[in-house]
């Protein structure tokens, strides 16, 4: 199947809502994808099954800050660069390109890279959301090296990593990112096709695609909100939904600490029943507690969206006085295992609180 | 002789009003269509005024204009002229070039000559690469033989720094001395191309604006006004003529921020919310201090995404003529709405279909056509009608407060009889006078702005030299657009952390307005 410039627009909505409040804005990755498009053609999307075993696959991703993002975008070269070095690193050339992360801007920039070097994408990635840093994906939570990676910026300066551990990678291009404008092209996780099918969350980016969908849809017949619930009942992951509440913000305190964006958002019930729930987030929303109880804890998402437009809305863009609801909705399997858990599970975002499945805490809730 | 009148005009789609405001009294107001080349429905506007008013000619100390000309020229597609255009950023952003993502028939009339040449600024102001100068010589040569005279220039992070890109304008300048010359770090913020999009739009509307400023000074000195000429800008001040014959872009959106501004003048609220309800929609907006908060969402001007400075509105589609049906959810009022035929399809104007405005005749509240003709309505739909639109207007201003806390209302517009009671969550509902050209009023009031949007690292600088340095900008700004030195203070500071980065990287914006220049005495400014 190919992915033409149409899809790009449900791509961003559908991507924007599993960011769950991260992830960055999907527009200039938008253009990024639909220019490459334009003047590359279509780009090949593959069923992760349907990849060789010993397929080499490399994933393509921007890392930085999304605000200098707005300004530079990418130069298309700082991408190719990225994926040649670490060919030449390994000693061979790309089978297939693939997303690490599903949530924002990163969804769209495999899109470009795909369209613009003639290589397939594989339609999965490995948050199956948006998370803040590089170990926080499956592949590393199943032993996948996260190095060689290699990351460029657009002025021809590249740096190779090897590092014993995701989490050194991620301390040091993180600080490397800052000389390198704070914004650059970034390729890790090598992997094989049969590590893909092992450790990827598949299918995300059909699934985003649909979500996106979903909600044009739900707009154009009315009860989007609704309609995206039902639909998301019917997916393999995200299969367990709940509208955890439908209130209006009535408070946003928000400070920046380390890089991370930090804070919590408060909403009260919209039939004056006194309820309330308390949205926690550093960049994505991590937690939302009704009444002081959890509902929903990360890595499952909680999402804010629009209560009649089903719009999602990312953490910065939260203000006082709207009208959202809060979607509680389940992580894949593979982000909920032990494995998982213990790379992006609530202690890594410095919580006490242990996961519990969203529809366990539903169960006792009710 | 002390020259306190000022003339307030705007100019809408439909009507060209204009008022005679003297310190904080409207002496007289004038409607009159608005004519295909702006001046002469001015003038007629202008001429009704002063006559009804009896203010003489000498005694006028400046003229605010807020015109939709600019933006109808855009959103037409006339009158635009075809733009040379630079970026000085490669070999960043090169996968998006000029006129991405622009509307096919726009960028066939205004684009075709557009280059990108090494050089720009990293986030914090740093050479990200040294300007490529001679590139901008070959380029400007190509559009001296294309016959182009306007030219936009943009620049990677020039908000930021922007000698780059006034390096290049120095060039273009020298090269082709009689073009009109845009540069992006005047008129936008971060985000390359939303700013460089503004530039575009202004260097393509340069021509018309200076036909259309030199047509009105015109104008007036032929009706015998020998007083300044200042233009509304979209967030509530003014700048001079030569300032908006340069910057024409600055007009658009201009029309709402100055209704809320005139709102607030004729009510004597600096803060609070204006609810200004029209034919079809009601327009809700804060009013901070007496400016118009913005919105931070990207702004869509005719099809290009813009990163302009917009009063953040909220549009519901409730208005006088709004269609009255019963669901099977209770009642629903709008958006569908009779428009400009209310005069002949509402019920009290003898018409048969049930409309807002009937409701409000119907309840008793609203003296508008023939109260007779709605007698026989239903005392339940009319009073669950009323609720209705009550609840309306109430959800749309909890949902623009920036607080729980009550807060003063003030309603403006044709529509606004059909508001009666008191309003949850208000504090109090302002009705004031002269509503109906809160526009031109608003023109009247305005002061003279400069705004600074730049990334600062608190960790490098500290927080205060950051805020001096940004504060000090705003300031210079203003008096370069057009304020009174000495008068000029800084209104907003806003500090936006950036999220991903360490290094404490903050976006700090500030704005700063002073008085016009001195129109109470001579007239003329320097």
């Amino acid at each position: 199947m190919k992915l033409h410039i149409e899809d790009l627009t449900h791509l961003a909505t559908g991507s924007a809502f599993l960011g769950a409040g991260g992830g960055g804005d999907p527009y200039i990755g938008r253009l990024l994808a639909s220019s490459a498009i334009k003047e590359f053609g279509p780009p090949e999307l593959v069923r992760a099954e349907d990849v060789d075993d010993n397929a080499r696959v490399l994933t393509i991703a921007m890392l930085g800050a999304p605000t200098v993002m707005l300004e530079k975008a990418a130069s298309g070269d700082d991408i190719e660069q990225v994926i040649r070095s670490l060919e030449d690193k390994l000693g061979e050339k790309a089978d297939y390109l693939m997303s690490i992360e599903i949530g924002g801007i990163n969804s769209m920039v495999p899109v470009m890279a795909a369209a613009r070097l003639g290589v397939p994408m594989i339609d999965a990635d490995g948050m199956g959301r948006a998370f803040p840093e590089l170990q926080m994906v499956t592949f590393n939570a199943f032993g996948v090296s996260a190095t060689p990676l290699v990351m460029a910026d657009d002025h021809g300066i590249s740096i190779v990593v090897d590092a014993p551990n995701a989490k050194s990678a991620e301390d040091v291009v993180r600080s490397a990112s800052v000389p390198l404008g704070c914004s650059a092209a970034i390729s890790c996780y090598p992997m094989r096709g049969c590590q893909v099918k092992e450790t990827a969350v598949l299918g995300t980016i059909s699934l985003a695609r649909e979500i996106g969908e979903i909600i044009a849809h739900g707009r154009a017949q009315g009860a989007p909100v609704q309609k995206l619930a039902s639909y998301l009942r019917t997916t393999p992951y995200y299969s367990e939904c709940f509208v955890l509440f439908d209130g209006k913000v009535v408070d946003v305190k928000r400070e920046l600490k380390g890089g991370f964006s930090i804070g919590s958002v408060l909403l009260a019930s919209l039939d004056g029943d006194g309820h309330e729930m308390e949205v926690v987030f550093q960049n994505e929303f991590l937690v939302a507690r009704l009444d002081g109880s959890t509902r929903a804890i990360v890595p499952d998402l909680v999402c804010l969206v629009d209560r009649e437009t089903a719009e999602p809305v990312p953490a910065d863009a939260v203000r006082y006085g709207q009208r959202l609801k809060v979607l509680g909705v389940s992580a894949p399997p593979v982000m909920r295992s032990p494995e998982s858990l213990s790379i992006f599970g609530p202690q890594a975002f410095g919580m006490e609180e242990s996961f519990v499945p969203l529809e366990e805490l539903a169960e006792k809730g009710a | 002789m002390i020259r306190a009148a000022r003339i307030g005009i705007d100019v809408g789609g439909t009507n060209t009003d204009a008022v005679v405001v003297r310190e904080r009294s409207v002496l007289a107001s004038h409607k009159t269509p608005t004519t295909g080349d702006v001046t002469s429905g001015v003038v007629t506007a202008v001429r009704g005024v002063l006559s009804s008013s009896g203010v003489p000619v000498t005694a006028v100390g400046g003229v605010m204009i807020g015109t939709t000309h600019f933006t109808n020229a855009v959103l037409e597609r006339k009158h635009l002229s075809p733009v040379g255009v630079i970026r000085v950023a490669l070999p960043s952003a090169a996968a998006l070039p000029p006129f991405t993502d622009w509307p096919d028939d726009l960028q066939k009339i205004v684009g075709g000559n557009s280059f990108m040449v090494r050089g720009g600024y990293k986030y914090d102001g740093e050479v990200a690469d040294d300007l490529d100068e001679a590139a901008v010589v070959e380029c400007v040569r190509k559009f001296k033989r294309a016959g182009l005279r306007s030219v936009a220039i943009s620049g990677l992070f020039s908000p930021i720094h922007d000698a780059m890109e006034r390096r290049v304008q120095n060039i273009v300048e020298q090269e082709l001395p009689d073009a009109r010359v845009t540069v992006s770090s005047t008129i936008g913020r971060i985000g390359l191309l939303d700013r460089e999009n503004a530039a575009i739009l202004n260097a393509s509307l340069a021509a018309l604006s200076t036909k259309v400023v030199a047509s009105l000074k015109e104008a007036f000195t032929g009706l015998g006004i020998d007083a300044p000429m200042f233009i509304s800008q979209n967030d509530g001040t003014l700048m001079s003529d030569s300032f908006v014959a340069k910057y024409p872009v600055l007009t658009f959106a201009s029309g709402p921020t100055n209704s809320m501004r005139g709102a607030g003048f004729l009510s004597g609220l600096d803060d609070g919310i204006v609810v200004d309800i029209g034919g079809t929609t009601t327009d809700i907006g804060v009013l901070t201090q007496g400016f118009p908060r913005e919105s931070y969402m990207a702004s869509n001007l005719g099809g290009v995404l813009t990163n302009f400075r917009m009063p953040d509105l909220l549009v519901l589609g409730l208005g006088g003529g709004s269609l009255v049906a019963q669901c099977d959810d209770g009642m629903r009022i709008g958006p569908e709405s009779v428009g400009f035929e209310l005069i002949d399809r509402a019920m009290v104007f003898g018409g048969q279909t049930l409309t807002a405005t009937d409701l409000a005749v119907a309840a008793g509240y609203a003296d508008i056509g023939d109260a007779s003709l709605v007698r026989k309505l239903p005392k339940k739909t009319v009073s669950e009608g009323v609720a209705c639109m009550h609840r309306i207007v109430e959800e749309g201003i909890d949902r623009m407060k920036t607080s729980a806390a009550p807060s003063p209302v003030v309603l403006v517009g044709g529509g606004s009889v059909l508001i009666d009671h008191a309003l949850e969550g208000v504090s109090e509902v302002v009705l004031p006078e002269h509503a109906g050209v809160a526009n031109a009023v608003g023109a009247t009031i305005a002061k003279v702005s400069g705004e600074v949007d730049r990334v600062f690292s608190y960790e490098r600088i500290g927080r205060d030299a950051s805020l001096k340095v940004a504060k000090e900008a705003a300031v210079e700004r203003a008096l370069a657009a057009g304020a009174a030195a000495g008068s000029v203070e800084v209104l907003e500071v806003e500090e936006l952390p950036v999220a991903y980065v360490p290094g404490g990287a903050v976006r700090v914006r500030v704005k700063a307005a002073g008085d016009i220049g001195d129109v109470s005495s001579e007239g003329h400014m320097t």
